[in-house]
């Protein structure tokens, strides 16, 4: 079903649905309230996994503003130009103190598009020193082609040894440009030539560019060394593109997706869907389990969609502020029927499958 | 019963056939799943060739459910309505095929 686009923010449109606790309302109710669909706690519980309790840290992933230049349909931050919420430096600093002593050993920066906190770099250098195995920024692509500010993106990347996870839905114009708007397939393939000119994602190359996919639509991703095999064959037969590893990731119903689910009237399908390939086996590695998730303004989460939904961590420490490493992972996940985006199939999570 | 014979929710119980006879239906879904599992044909080619089919055999819940498989596998929508064309082209054909039997037949009865 045809849906009409906005290039507006649900924020910035003062849709209900830019509220949290709405979407947290409608992933509560309805099929789930009457029983006709089991909770996740109800789910988790048959295979006594509740509650969902941390393992040992990994990744650290910052939130560094929901600013983007793009304003992709699927979207769970709702990001876009419109976005006003940034990491401010003070924020950062405090980030800073807990990369130098975290035990995680990735850091995975994300936003909206990173790059337009205007201390990005300059937490980049920073954060870059601190020794960290795995530093990941998650760079849209168009970022690099967006404006002449950003061209020398690749050499910085480069430079600071940043391991790029760049988002790609498919690889047709038609697909790529109907989810995350005109012209976006065109730049991604420009962006992804010059990161290739670097020696990013070349075999034998340290330089890791990996790429995310996401399907268009209400229904899951398929397997994922299949796409990946798909993907490698018609991104070099086409534009002589190489990259690493496709992540397939299953898009959670929040924001902008949600939105698009019930507009579409898709929602309880989608669901269903999500319920029927729920798979224990994913549980016991969401990604929830091994990463703590930081927002703009220096909360804590067990993941970004928490984050979007609002939903801070059940401990003492709250905040970047008064960041306990130890106390953090003394702590239950908190959980909704979002979370069953992430345990469906092979599972999902920003490292692709988990089962 | 509802109003219509076709209901969208009836595919999600499918499974629930083996209620009602479980033997057969267990050998059939297990047969149903080994007959989809990568081969000599991948998964997609497979996925292709049933949503083709279940144009010919005019199921809904066969075209539901495919056409939803073969979106996850990342098949375009071109690459569909070709796989489609070619069912079509094949039930248009057996049927135009079977006129040489008519044409046996009106050789045989005129003089």
């Amino acid at each position: 079903m045809s849906v009409t686009k906005s290039k507006k923010s649900l924020h910035k449109r003062h849709d209900d649905l830019a509220q949290a606790n709405k979407q947290l309302e409608i992933l509560s109710g309805g099929i789930f309230a009457d029983g006709e669909l089991p909770t996740f706690a109800k789910k988790i519980k048959e295979t006594n996994q509740f509650p969902l309790r941390p393992k040992k840290l990994e990744i650290l992933q910052i939130n560094v503003g929901y600013m983007c230049n793009q304003v992709c349909e699927h979207c769970h931050v709702d990001a876009g130009p419109d976005r006003k919420e940034i990491m401010t430096w003070e924020t950062m600093e405090q980030c800073l103190e807990v990369i130098k002593n975290t035990g995680a050993h990735t850091l995975d920066l994300t936003g909206g598009a990173p790059e337009m906190n205007p201390h990005f770099r300059r937490f980049v250098e920073e954060a870059s020193k601190a020794g960290i195995k795995d530093f990941i920024v998650r760079s849209n692509l168009t970022i690099i082609r967006a404006n002449k500010k950003y061209y020398d993106l690749p050499d910085f990347f480069k430079k600071h040894n940043v391991h790029v996870v760049s988002s790609m839905p498919h690889w047709t114009r038609g697909k790529t440009d109907k989810q995350r708007g005109e012209g976006v397939f065109d730049l991604s393939i420009k962006a992804l030539q010059e990161l290739n000119e670097r020696g990013y994602g070349m075999p034998d190359s340290d330089l890791r560019l990996d790429l995310v996919y996401n399907p268009n639509g209400a229904y899951l991703p398929s397997d994922q060394a299949g796409m990946e095999k798909d993907f490698k064959k018609a991104l070099m037969e086409d534009f002589g593109i190489q990259f690493h590893n496709l992540f397939a990731i299953t898009n959670l119903p929040i924001a902008r997706f949600l939105d698009y689910l019930i507009a579409s009237e898709n929602y309880e399908d989608y669901m269903y869907q999500l319920v029927d390939a729920y798979n224990p086996a994913a549980v016991a590695n969401v990604m929830c389990t091994n990463t703590i998730s930081i927002s703009w303004d220096g909360w804590l989460y067990d993941c970004d969609f928490n984050q979007m939904l609002d939903l801070k961590v059940n401990s003492k420490v709250k905040h970047i502020s008064d960041y306990n490493e130890d106390l953090l992972n003394d702590r239950d996940i908190i959980i909704s029927q979002h979370c069953y985006g992430c345990t469906a199939g092979a599972g999902s999570s920003c490292q692709g499958t988990v089962a | 019963m509802a109003n219509n014979y076709y209901d969208p929710a009836d595919l999600r119980k499918f499974g629930k056939i083996t209620e009602w006879s479980e033997e057969l239906g267990t050998k059939f879904f297990d047969y149903y799943g080994k007959v989809f599992e990568e081969g000599a044909l991948t998964a997609r080619e497979k996925a292709l060739i049933a949503l083709a089919v279940a144009h010919t055999e005019q199921c809904p819940y066969c075209i539901d459910a495919y056409t939803k498989d073969n979106l996850q596998r990342g098949v375009t929508k071109k690459q569909m309505m070709e796989a489609i064309h070619v069912g079509a082209a094949i039930k248009s054909g057996a049927t135009l095929v079977h006129g040489t039997m008519m044409m046996n037949k009106v050789n045989k009865l005129e003089m």
